[in-house]
């Protein structure tokens, strides 16, 4: 048996790919919140909720009309995504010029409104949602074994992060949107319909979270308190990165998914608040985040 | 928040009925009665609550710092008071205030920590640490886990006076409440309470004009986290239980809810905002997560159609009736 560090090696790398996946999750997740930030200037809080919602459109795409996973990932971000984009239009854009603590919340009451809505109906125990066949099974790497479903989880989290990095900062649409978020006046003195880039964005935005959630589906139950669990750690994982870069968001979501695996095995007692702990450190070191600049 | 929380407490205009003290008088024969007409244990929660929110709108509504994680302060203290009374055998007094105490304490790190960044920022910092303080209640060896503390003894005050009945508690909870409340009252028209106000409206400005903003607004957290504190201890001594739900986010919540329902940067906001927000949690306390659900539209609509709060756009409109 390997031993590292009095760790056998298949537990040390077992904990470390667990960490993995919760970093993609927070990833993802701590993406379209920054991306939401940019332009709308408000903290989602009713991100979490979205991501549980994004969960449950595939539980009942299966459960209802018998539709399986692999369109679930497809339809699944976009209803939440169009959802989301009714809810900017309608509840966020009235409120757009004032306090923007507003606006938090105001997502927040989302927030409680959709994952009680999702109790009452549900409550809390949860629903299985099963691995699809073509993901079932794993490989053994010889120091650990990795079940197919979690590679696939982790490959389609770090493709949709870059996808995601790509738009923004290489294409003419992520120019106009990061013009935007620098001086939206100007861009709309341009021509640049700037209130449905802002809708839009949020709708996208919301849309990673549920493309989250059905990526979660098979690996946590689908659950109404699921939201609410990750979104706190997601909000820490924030302010220790930043939410001023996309880059950031991305690479603090991993490390901090690989970082709270480690803990898991060095220190299992502390799993739970390590990610708080940091957030702590990183505010007294250096207040405005890793990848922030100084408010 | 600017604009929409200026403060209606300390405007007093010409009139007795807009004297502030005649207005107190009367209400606190309407509590030294109340429990005549309504059940003492339900009456004793409204005043725990509305001094929790009362205590947390000195923050939000006088300093403009919008706290989510008060709840860490309200439960932990609660759980310290329920040690203190249960294991150590503490007397009452001394038992809550030990919990207010480790309050101010929570108050002062967590302070520490939250005013370092701004905004939005400061309510995710707050909701993260008071998760932190969550986990800790949660896995920590004196506070039961999931159990929480059950059946806190009610031990005497000051070693002499019984608490034994309801009625007991009621006047206790009713003097810690009148306390609670003078204390926000006098804080926020004292000239430590202007200086925060001119922080809340133009940070920038009065650190030019020579105030250490940052003192100012660690100063008010830590006593928002202390009378916040209070109100948990207090808790204890109605329910004789900590649970971890007064530790929960949601309560975190529900105390933002119970201000802004009310009217944020008022007096009588929080109180009127705490009994109307317990008592619809009694009601639906039956049907599932009614009571969620219920929170959560309020909170929706408070936002987008009425963000002064209740008192906050009721006030305004009666002084301007009786100014015709």
């Amino acid at each position: 048996m390997m031993d590292l560090l009095g760790i056998p090696l298949p537990v040390l790398m077992g904990q470390l790919l667990i960490g993995l996946i919760n970093g993609a999750f927070y990833a993802v997740l701590s993406l379209g919140l920054a991306l939401i930030f940019g332009l709308l200037n408000i903290v989602n809080f009713a991100h979490g909720a979205l991501y549980m919602v994004g969960a449950f459109v595939a539980f009942l795409l299966l459960d209802v009309l018998g539709i399986g996973y692999w369109w679930a990932l497809l339809l699944s971000p976009v209803i939440v995504g169009l959802f989301g984009m009714v809810i900017e239009r309608f509840l966020l854009r009235p409120i757009a010029d004032l306090d923007h603590l507003y606006g938090l919340l105001l997502t927040f009451g989302l927030a409680l409104l959709l994952e009680g809505l999702f109790r009452q109906v549900y409550g809390v125990a949860g629903e299985t949602y099963a691995i699809p066949d073509s993901l079932q099974g794993g490989y053994n790497l010889g120091f650990m074994f990795l079940p197919t479903y979690r590679a696939w989880v982790l490959a389609a989290s770090i493709v949709v992060c870059a996808a995601t990095w790509y738009l923004i900062e290489m294409t003419r649409l992520g120019a106009t949107m990061r013009a935007a978020v620098e001086n939206a006046d100007l861009v709309r003195a341009f021509g640049v319909n700037v209130p449905l880039l802002v809708t839009v964005t949020y709708g996208f935005g919301v849309a990673l979270a549920a493309f989250a959630g059905v990526l979660a589906a098979p690996i946590y139950s689908v659950n109404p308190l699921m939201g609410s669990n990750i979104i706190i750690v997601v909000f820490a994982i924030v302010v220790i990165g930043g939410l001023g870069s996309i880059k950031g968001a991305i690479i603090s979501g991993f490390l901090l998914g690989l970082f709270e695996g480690l803990t898991r095995v060095f220190y299992p007692e502390a799993s739970n608040i390590i990610i708080f702990v940091v957030m702590a450190i990183v505010l007294i070191v250096r207040p405005a985040g890793l990848f922030g600049k100084a408010a | 928040m600017s604009d929409e929380t200026r403060s209606t407490a300390g405007t007093a205009s010409k009139g007795w009925l807009s004297d502030v003290r005649l207005w107190a008088a009367i209400g606190f024969v309407a509590l030294l009665i109340a429990p005549q007409f309504l059940y003492p244990v339900m009456v004793a929660k409204i005043l725990c609550f509305a001094l929790f929110a009362a205590a947390f709108n000195l923050l939000l509504g006088f300093a403009g710092l919008l706290s989510f994680g008060h709840a860490a302060f309200f439960g932990f203290a609660a759980y310290v008071t329920g040690y203190a009374l249960q294991t150590l055998r503490f007397s009452a007094e001394l038992g809550i205030l030990a919990g207010v105490a480790v309050a101010a304490l929570l108050g002062l790190v967590m302070g520490l920590l939250a005013i370092r960044r701004q905004g939005i920022y400061f309510a995710m910092i707050t909701l993260a640490l008071s998760q932190m303080v969550y986990f800790v209640a949660l896995q920590a060896p004196f506070t039961g886990g999931e159990d929480g503390l059950q059946g806190v003894p009610r031990r005497p005050l000051f070693g002499i006076f019984d608490l034994s009945t309801n009625m007991e508690v009621y006047y206790l909870v009713l003097a810690i409440f009148c306390i609670g409340i003078f204390i926000i009252y006098r804080t926020v028209n004292s000239p430590f309470g202007q200086v925060l106000k001119s922080i809340r409206e133009n940070e920038d400005r009065a650190i030019s004009l020579g105030y250490d903003a940052d003192r100012y607004k660690l100063l008010a957290f830590v006593l928002s986290a202390a009378l916040s504190g209070l109100a948990g201890s207090t808790k204890v001594m109605v329910f004789q239980l900590a649970s971890l739900t007064d530790v929960q986010w949601q309560m975190s919540g529900e105390v933002v809810l119970m201000a802004v329902l009310g009217g944020i940067g008022t007096m009588l906001g929080p109180i009127l905002g705490a009994t109307i927000i317990v008592t619809l949690q009694n009601e639906l306390a039956q049907v599932g997560s009614l009571s969620t659900i219920v929170q959560g539209a309020v909170f929706v609509v408070c936002v987008l159609l009425f963000r002064r709060g209740i008192v906050g756009e009721i006030g305004p409109r009666l002084r301007r009736w009786r100014n015709r």
